[in-house]
């Protein structure tokens, strides 16, 4: 047998590879059903015209050479999403570690406030908070009567206004920055401590040993969360379709919010498939480029796969 | 002496800021909670306190469980049980027997396998809904329950992952030892890896919990009968001032739909927070 290993390679026992793929077998039927078969369905009809009720008709490159010349609400939406994602990204990411930081001390009850803070991570995708937060920024709510007392009269709310809109939706993301401030917790914790031993032998100042210690080693952590979070950020949708329902004037009006509203109430399937494809492309780019830029910012201690 | 007082001055700033920040982190939850026990009429005369002036306490939750066009909200709370607990048992059950096959079994064509996997963590699902509703359609699956069961039922990514992760911390010698004493597979599996990995199994169950019981966005295009709305959809509704004008009820319903999340949250906290940490140092 160890004979049979050496000579070829990459030898699967046949037994293996039986167990492996019945235990496998409801992931591929769910994978073939819901990504497979849809990827495929997905790019032939981004390549047609169709309505749902008549049979697809081939376009070729017509849906995606609309959405780049002619279609101002899609760049409308682009600017929106992108808008959204580079400002809460970074914002969310630089709050959860600073909060991080702060909880990574001894002190008594700290676990309270991990907790308190966590929590709105997990119901921030209800609706029952997206609910909250429109009254909250509506026009009768808190945050009218609070910056009317505060002498800053309002107009219209800061929901009604296009200035400010996509900023309370951005608001509602970063007030979720929970999870990764738990993931930056015990990041930090991984953090040996010797390493700060020396730092304070030599003397160094506190945002020195910030810089040349904890952020070069939570750098894997950092582009980790910063790819999940990116992906995350392109796919918005609950908010601005349950807050703003994309208004006033098209501000808050998501990318994935177009493309719902294309399918589901113009039924223009082709084309909402091409703008599917034009997403994963953006998401693919962004990506790539943070991959190809790791080497020159994230630091992987030596030895490490 | 005085570097004690300072520390101890340290401190108590300390946690009087931690209060505050938990304060705001946590004031619209309890903003919810208290405005769904005022009456609609003083509702938005005392909007920003967090004591109403006037208690109210069954007026608005009565209404809300009365329902709307003619359904009434426990239809829905069924509908969204039912949809999660059966979409979260398939959803960790398939995981798990991929995770083990990742993680414990070599066979032919695995790493593209396990390539497609980490792929549908890339795409946002949203991309596939218009294919998966045609798909749906054909099936003649469109407003029915097992349509928002099918995205979830076959295992996911992340759970995967985070299994595959668990699996890979257990050393091999425990399943050759198992299988010396004469264990098949699915006996190593379930007696010997289950026990280890049971935090995994529990974190994914909560997360599989929290996702099915907020999705939104695949019920709002896959049903479209009042009968069969999850409570996503049914709050949707109750929003619309066109066909439910009762703020009282929304926010009564809006406690109602928060509580299992919070329950869960409660009895399973430290699963939550050490599976949490997990996946995110190891990615």
């Amino acid at each position: 047998m160890k004979q049979s290993n050496t000579i070829i390679k990459t030898h699967y026992k046949r037994e293996d590879n039986i167990a492996a793929y019945l235990m496998l077998s409801p992931w591929i039927f769910g994978f073939v059903l819901m990504w497979l078969l849809p990827m495929i369905i997905s790019i032939y009809y981004s390549f047609t015209d169709f309505n749902l009720l008549n049979e697809p008709t081939f376009i070729g490159l017509k849906n995606y050479i609309r959405a780049f010349t002619e279609d101002k609400t899609f760049y409308k939406a682009l600017g929106v999403t992108f808008t959204y994602v580079l400002i809460l990204v970074p914002l969310r990411l630089a709050f959860a570690l600073f909060i991080a930081m702060l909880l990574n001390k001894k002190h008594k009850g700290l676990g309270i406030y991990r907790t308190l803070y966590y929590v709105p991570s997990i119901i921030g995708g209800s609706i029952a908070v997206s609910v909250v937060w429109k009254q909250m920024f509506g026009n009768q709510g808190v945050i009218m009567s609070l910056l009317n007392a505060l002498g800053m009269e309002q107009k219209v709310s800061l929901l009604g206004n296009t200035n400010t809109a996509l900023g309370v939706i951005i608001l509602m993301g970063v007030w979720q920055f929970g999870s990764s401030m738990l993931i930056f917790l015990s990041a930090l914790k991984q953090i040996p401590y010797s390493l700060y031993e020396s730092a304070m032998v030599d003397g160094a100042k506190p945002w020195k040993v910030f810089s040349k210690i904890t952020l070069p080693m939570l750098t894997p952590t950092i582009f980790f969360n910063l790819i999940l979070q990116i992906i995350n950020g392109f796919r918005v949708f609950t908010e601005s379709y349950v807050i703003t329902d994309g208004g006033p004037l098209d501000s808050t009006l998501s990318y994935v919010l177009y493309l719902y509203r294309r399918a589901f109430t113009f039924f223009d399937m082709g084309y909402s498939c091409a703008l599917a494809w034009i997403l994963v492309a953006i998401i693919g780019i962004f990506t790539l480029f943070l991959f190809k830029t790791q080497n020159s910012w994230v630091h992987y201690e030596a030895g490490r796969e | 002496m005085g570097r004690k007082n300072k520390r101890k001055i340290h401190s108590v700033l300390f946690h009087i800021e931690a209060c505050m920040l938990g304060f705001i982190m946590i004031y619209p939850l309890l903003w919810l909670l208290a405005s769904s026990f005022k009456s609609n009429q003083t509702m938005f005369q005392d909007a920003y306190s967090l004591i109403p002036k006037v208690w109210d306490v069954a007026t608005n939750y009565k209404s809300g469980f009365a329902g709307i066009g003619g359904v009434r909200f426990s239809t829905f709370f069924m509908n969204s049980l039912y949809v999660t607990v059966v979409g979260m048992l398939g959803c960790v059950i398939s995981s798990l027997f991929a995770a083990y096959a990742f993680s414990r079994i070599k066979f032919r064509f695995g790493n593209i396998l396990f390539g497609c996997v980490m792929m549908t963590m890339m795409i946002p699902a949203q991309v596939m809904v218009v294919p998966q509703y045609i798909i749906l359609k054909k099936l003649n699956l469109i407003d029915t329950r097992i349509s928002l069961i099918l995205p979830w039922f076959f295992g996911g990514a992340f759970f995967i992952f985070l299994m595959v992760q668990f699996f890979q911390g257990i050393p091999r010698e425990l399943d050759e030892a198992a299988q010396i004493d004469g264990c098949g597979r699915i006996q190593t599996l379930f007696k010997i890896l289950v026990p280890i990995v049971k935090p995994a199994i529990i974190t994914s169950s909560i997360f599989a919990f929290y996702w099915i019981w907020q999705d939104f966005f695949q019920p709002l295009i896959f049903v479209n009968s009042t009968k069969k709305f999850t409570i996503p959809l049914a709050l949707n509704m109750y929003l619309d001032p066109n066909s439910y004008n009762n703020y009282g009820g929304l926010f009564a319903m809006s406690v109602i739909s928060l509580l299992p999340i919070i329950l869960f949250f409660i009895i399973f906290q430290r699963y939550l927070v050490d599976g949490i940490a997990m996946d995110g140092i190891k990615g």
